[in-house]
């Protein structure tokens, strides 16, 4: 796992409530057997066309947008299915944060598995940041604060186990492998 | 000294707390049965072998494929390439060599117990009550019918359980949904989950576990309880939950996995103890009156965007989101939707596949004619209950009303297996998911029960099902 601590960054509105993963990506590209370009999925009926040509009013298709690493989305962003495609194809197109006023469990918890930081801001933040669309903000995950261009510092919430996995690169797969002993005992006691 | 009383969900996350949760780590939770099938596990099973481990405990997995296999029959696996896209043709090759590779006994293409996930769990008396049951795939929430805590997970979690038969958890909060009142003729399982999911919003239950509770669940069977709990997720919920009762017990003496013999004695005196204490409390609590209850059908692209059938769409007051909801369905605030036209029928999915599911729409479907130019699909929930529904004769009522009857998978759900609505059609599913697409590019979904469902077959038309004389 990469290390992340702090970096700076555009963002990009999506201002939809409710945006499912089956929109982030449909389902007939879960036959995938790698994660490898799979940010060519992500938004697939919403970026393009039938015939594949990119949608010309998708915000994602607009020349201000293609350097965002930032998406600002609506409220329960990543409702529904738990594929973590959704996940993968958000990191793998260059996005490294989502902020949003709610996040779905399971999309959250394969966010933050995978270093995409899940930023819950409150509804007055929110609001600045879809009036301020393409802004450059610092998410500062050390300190768990997001600094806007105003100059505002906001803190948000964060797993503490995530946070720290996050800035020291840890795998939580080791970490759990690390328990061996306990987990054997567990299962002596309940034989 | 006196314990504090504790929720159902309480007493089943302290037994399987391996390592207790600190401000600073979560709660090691153990996991008593891993399901998997081959859309979210390929890449758990590369972690695996870039990483030299082994499956820590293969006798508590049980593995399925449902999602990408076709539903039209072929005489063996050898013929997959006739009627699947090289995609899920693939994938599902891959997952019979990955339960090779790691020892884990597979319901595959030949089983007669094949089926969907959340369908053969139970019916193989695998799902059993205080379980904790994990499934990379988000409606393992079906399980909580039989008093098990039971929620679906991303694919690195799933390579967690495979090594470790653990997860890292926090504990989620308490939201106690009280069920009152007798169910009304032609009111389904279904309309009791959908008004649920429109009372309290689509993420209305994150972070909490749902238990059911009130003088409304004896009457609920468990296949009943399983809709339910099964689009619990829908309303954001982490699981959903039904304590056990005489009828669990029921449903389960006997299946090829449950208890045998003394093992049955002991097992059931265990199960009895799964219960929310007297005066145990939840973080929240929501009323439902059943017997104020309609049939209902959505209206928008997510389950939460829902009305009884007699409503009119609502409106959106400069929502943009409901408006783009509408946009998209090409509907109108303030219309009826009965006898609006539709295209397709699909019968099927995780959440009504089962016997008494298709046992409904058979009553409406009986001796009667889906109207001219609709598609009608009934997919069994497994090679199970596609059996007993032949032993029946359902088939033949579905057959005769010109459905078409195929073998058991997710099919038409999520339209990644050849079954898809067709773009810019409208159907009336009795799936668990409206969301844009979801049944195929460009779909547009109705979800119903299957009452509701094959009352519109007939008319090729949204219809309450109320109107319809049943033929038993």
């Amino acid at each position: 796992m990469q290390k992340i601590k702090k970096f700076s960054a555009r963002t990009v509105n999506l201002p939809n409530e409710d945006i499912d993963t089956d929109q982030i990506i449909p389902a007939r590209f879960l036959t995938r057997q790698t994660t490898d370009g799979i940010g060519k999925c992500l938004f697939a009926d919403w970026r393009f066309d039938k015939s594949g040509r990119p949608k010309e009013d998708f915000i994602l298709n607009q020349p201000e947008s293609s350097d965002a690493e930032i998406l600002v989305a609506g409220n329960n962003f990543g409702c529904g299915s738990s594929r973590e495609h959704a996940a993968w194809s958000l990191l793998d197109y260059g996005f490294r944060a989502i902020i949003s006023t709610s996040f779905a469990d399971i999309f959250q918890n394969n966010s933050l598995k995978n270093g995409l930081i899940t930023i819950a801001v409150n509804l007055e933040t929110h609001k600045w940041l879809l009036e301020h669309p393409a802004t450059t903000l610092i998410v500062d995950l050390d300190n768990t604060q997001i600094c806007l261009e105003n100059g505002k510092v906001i803190s948000f919430p964060i797993d503490s186990f995530a946070r720290y996995c996050l800035l020291n690169g840890v795998d939580q797969l080791g970490y759990l492998l690390n328990h061996d002993t306990e987990i054997s005992a567990y299962e002596n006691k309940q034989q | 000294m006196q314990t504090a009383p504790k929720t159902l969900f309480d007493k089943i996350w302290e037994q399987h707390v391996v390592v207790p949760e600190t401000e600073d780590t979560p709660a090691i939770l153990y996991i008593d049965l891993h399901l998997i099938h081959e859309v979210t596990t390929p890449q758990a099973f590369s972690l695996l072998r870039e990483n030299n481990l082994k499956v820590r405990t293969p006798q508590k997995v049980l593995a399925t494929m449902d999602h990408s296999t076709p539903t039209v029959p072929i005489a063996s696996l050898k013929d997959l390439d006739i009627v699947s896209e090289s995609g899920p043709a693939q994938q599902i090759r891959d997952m019979i060599q990955n339960c090779k590779d790691f020892d884990i006994e597979l319901y595959g293409f030949e089983s007669k117990y094949r089926g969907i996930v959340h369908v053969i769990g139970p019916e193989l008396g695998a799902t059993q009550p205080g379980k904790t049951i994990v499934c990379g795939d988000s409606h393992t929430s079906t399980h909580g019918a039989f008093g098990a805590l039971a929620f679906g997970i991303g694919t690195t979690e799933v390579a967690h359980v495979l090594a470790t038969q653990c997860l890292l958890q926090r504990k989620p909060r308490t939201l106690a949904v009280n069920l009152n009142g007798k169910l009304n003729e032609g009111v389904s399982a279904k309309d009791i989950i959908l008004k649920v999911i429109g009372q309290i919003g689509v993420g209305g239950g994150t972070g909490h576990v749902i238990e059911y509770r009130g003088n409304t669940v004896a009457s609920l069977t468990l296949e009943q309880r399983m809709t339910i709990c099964n689009m619990s997720i829908e309303a954001g919920a982490r699981a959903g939950l039904f304590a056990p009762d005489e009828a669990t017990y029921e449903y389960l003496d006997g299946r090829p996995r449950s208890p045998k013999g003394k093992e049955w004695d002991r097992a059931l005196k265990v199960w009895k103890g799964w219960q929310t204490d007297t005066d145990a409390s939840f973080d929240k609590e929501v009323d439902i009156d059943v017997s104020a209850l309609t049939p209902m059908i959505t209206y928008g692209t997510n389950p939460g965007m829902v009305m009884s059938i007699e409503s009119t769409i609502p409106d959106h007051k400069g929502n943009q989101s409901l408006k783009k909801a509408l946009d998209y369905m090409h509907f109108e605030s303030g219309k009826s939707l009965l006898n609006h036209p539709i295209d397709v029928v699909f019968i099927g999915s995780c959440t009504n596949s089962r016997l008494s599911d298709l046992r409904d729409a058979a009553t409406i479907l009986k001796g009667r004619k889906i109207a001219e130019n609709m598609r009608v699909l009934i997919v069994p929930g497994s090679q199970s209950v596609k059996a007993e529904a032949e032993a029946e004769g359902l088939d033949r009522i579905f057959r005769e009303s010109g459905a078409e009857w195929r073998e058991s998978g997710c099919s038409m759900c999520l339209g990644m297996n050849g079954d898809t609505v067709g773009s810019g059609k409208l159907a009336v599913s009795t799936s668990n998911r409206n969301f844009e697409g979801r049944q195929g590019s460009g779909s547009r979904t109705i979800l119903a029960s299957p009452k509701t469902a094959a009352a519109s077959a007939i008319t090729g038309s949204v219809q309450d099902p109320r109107q319809f004389e049943t033929q038993v």
